[in-house]
């Protein structure tokens, strides 16, 4: 059995700031990680590998060569082989062309029969990218899981998350899975007798060639999607704090918050 | 562009009939033949053993633009139940449609369809696509995603906007990418400019905000977060409607439903589609005081979610659980007791409207992100709020 895994390499989010003049990300000093989302489907794919013999777990990321980081935690993790694709015209691509270059990834793979990737990125948070690979690779899509597990004839279940509960499905292979943790997930830190085996682990670079995709559907040419500009969300003013004891407060508040036709407004 | 029959692969073997949600395809004389009904949405096409389909999915990036009109909402459902979310996107289609000077269509699909042309026309839709099939009502992508396209390469909206809930999350992506079209997910503002959609959204964890544009292709898609906007009804509109031409044999076997599981109640709005969530976190020491809130709650009608750490104590449900590893809200109100409010859960609800609040600890990050706080002890406060509350809205 074939279990391919993408990932992505994000930066941590809660500790990216803005610029307030030129309203661009301030980079400088904030940490690269594996996205949290993608190690959880990493460790999901890994715990199949655990109960069977057969499973061979290929992670595979679209990025920059610096990339090379997150593949090599996952290697570290226990995967069994790496590939990164990285080239100059995968540049500014959007989730489309984004999905475009990693299913032609996994095309040239050959048979895959789990493909995991995160929900979504902490970056972007589009949930996107599953689900435009499924279609593009023409096969079934179970996302939000929470847990993954093979039954005994092989097919893939899920537990999936809804807003009002969760449910079962089960879906046969080839089939695109993406994972969300559970609240109580810790990512797992790499142990050092994984970290020693990476360097034996076959480890790839591919380019766009490779793929074989038209170069014009990918990078910022291929993306139908464009930037038109970004800004600071608008700011909250400051806190007013409500003062008295807890019956004062609480009626001073009340009151604010129905002259404001927050609470008892009509719709 | 196209889809053609090779009549010297095809055996006859009408799988293919079978597969087409619109019933576009028939036998003559031992081969199948393509009909006018035909919406190029391509599901046909795995479905030949034979490789006999020849197909090129349409491409967005080379259509004429003047020949996609009007502003669609794919209106959800759950248990055949309209969700508020399709009323607010359908308000906000139509004053988008009519500053475009274009119709809005609304797509809606399950049991209980045929009961929300009312209320769709009511707040703006000029047409209506429904199915009534109860095999709608509970959603599965497969069965969804190939009408949903379909629907659009038939009749080509301009725009398209879905909810971004976990099924507009789910469902959007692969409409998109089977009509080959850009997406922007989880918006929180749209508008038109120069014949353009204007998408706004946040990333990066709601640090930076992003205007996106599709300019080359059509439909321009996005989905939009529920609550953002208002539903406005009034308008009385009677809308035309069409009920879609399903084939029978349509049903997606590769994934099946093993079990449901539904946490929330009948009758009390989930944390995404509430007005005013009351949220506890660490503060709230035990399960059983979660209690306080949910008597506040039942006074301004209002959904209890929790914090993180509220939810790995196993006082609440998970599918309460708002910020980054749970649930992204922006109700009118958001009533924030003993939740320190840390970057991970600022993530879930920094889009609220208005927030509250409520901690011993003044130097709490959650007032940094709140309108109102009253410091103090919530076990105090918020039944004193309930019923400040009760008084004044008269509820005895």
């Amino acid at each position: 059995m074939r279990i391919i895994v993408c990932v992505k390499q994000v930066p941590d989010t809660t500790e990216v700031r803005i610029d307030p003049k030129t309203n661009t990300l301030i980079r400088e000093g904030v940490e690269s990680i594996l996205n949290p989302y993608d190690q959880f489907a990493l460790e999901e794919a890994l715990r199949l590998k655990a109960e069977r013999v057969d499973v061979k777990v290929t992670v595979l990321s679209m990025g920059p060569p610096q990339a090379r980081k997150v593949l090599l935690k996952s290697l570290a993790l226990g995967a069994d082989e790496a590939v990164l694709l990285s080239d100059r015209a995968f540049a500014g691509s959007d989730t489309w062309a984004t999905s475009i270059a990693l299913s032609g990834a996994v095309k040239e793979m050959g048979d895959a029969d789990i493909i995991f990737c995160g929900l979504q990125a902490i970056d972007g948070d589009t949930a996107q990218v599953g689900p435009e690979m499924a279609q593009l690779l023409d096969i079934p899509q179970l996302t939000y899981a929470e847990r993954v597990s093979l039954t005994h004839d092989l097919k893939v279940r899920v537990e999936q998350q809804m807003e009002d509960g969760s449910r079962v499905l089960e879906s046969e292979t080839p089939v695109l899975v993406t994972c969300v943790p559970p609240p109580s997930f810790v990512p797992k830190v790499p142990p050092m007798p994984g970290i020693l085996k990476t360097k034996s682990k076959p480890y790839k670079v591919w380019d766009s060639k490779k793929i074989g995709a038209d170069p014009s559907d990918l990078g910022l040419q291929g993306s139908p999607t464009r930037v038109r500009r970004t800004y600071s969300p608008p700011p909250r003013g400051e806190v007013t704090i409500i003062p008295g004891d807890a019956r004062e407060a609480s009626r001073s508040l009340a009151r604010i918050l129905m002259d404001r036709n927050i609470v008892g407004g009509v719709d | 562009m196209g889809i053609e029959i090779m009549r010297e692969k095809c055996v006859g073997c009408a799988a293919c009939v079978k597969a087409c949600p619109f019933n576009a395809i028939s036998m003559k004389d031992g081969k199948a033949v393509i009909g006018p009904e035909c919406t190029l949405c391509g599901a046909c096409v795995k479905h030949c053993r034979f490789d006999a389909i020849e197909f090129e999915r349409p491409r967005g990036k080379e259509v004429d633009h003047s020949s996609y009109r009007g502003v669609w909402v794919y209106c959800e459902t759950r248990r055949g139940k309209l969700m508020h979310s399709a009323l607010e996107l359908v308000s906000r289609a139509r004053e988008l449609a009519d500053e475009l000077g274009e119709e809005v269509g609304a797509m809606v699909f399950g049991s209980g369809a045929p009961e929300t042309f009312t209320v769709l026309g009511d707040h703006g839709a000029d047409v209506v696509h429904f199915s009534s099939e109860s095999r709608f009502d509970e959603y599965l992508t497969g069965n969804l995603a190939p009408l949903v396209s379909g629907l659009i390469l038939k009749h080509r909206p301009g725009i398209v906007l879905f909810p971004a809930t976990h099924t507009g999350r789910d469902l959007a992506p692969r409409v998109a990418a089977s009509l080959a079209v850009g997406l922007t997910a989880d918006c929180t503002g749209l508008a038109v400019q120069d014949g353009l959609l204007i998408q706004s959204r946040p990333a990066f964890g709601g640090n930076i905000m992003a205007d996106i544009v599709s300019p080359d292709v059509r439909p321009q898609m996005a989905t939009v977060r529920p609550n953002v906007f208002k539903a406005r009804g009034g308008l009385g509109k009677k809308p035309d409607t069409f009920e879609v031409n399903l084939n029978e044999g349509m049903i997606d076997a590769t994934v099946r439903i093993i079990e449901i599981v539904r946490t929330s109640k009948e009758g009390v709005k989930g944390i995404e589609e509430a007005d005013i969530v009351i949220s506890g976190g660490g503060g709230m020491k035990n399960a059983e005081n979660f209690r306080v809130l949910e008597e506040l709650a039942a006074t301004l009608n209002g959904t209890v979610g929790a914090s993180r750490v509220a939810v790995d104590a196993g006082w609440r449900p998970r599918s309460d659980q708002i910020g980054q590893t749970g649930k992204t809200i922006s109700p009118k109100l958001y009533i924030a007791c003993g939740i320190s409010g840390k970057i991970q859960h600022q993530v879930g609800m920094r889009g609220s409207e208005v927030v509250v609040a409520i901690n011993k600890d003044p130097s709490a990050p959650i007032f940094k992100v709140a309108d109102y706080g009253i410091v103090g002890d919530l076990f105090q406060v918020v039944p004193a709020l309930n019923e400040a509350f009760r008084e004044l809205l008269g509820g005895g």
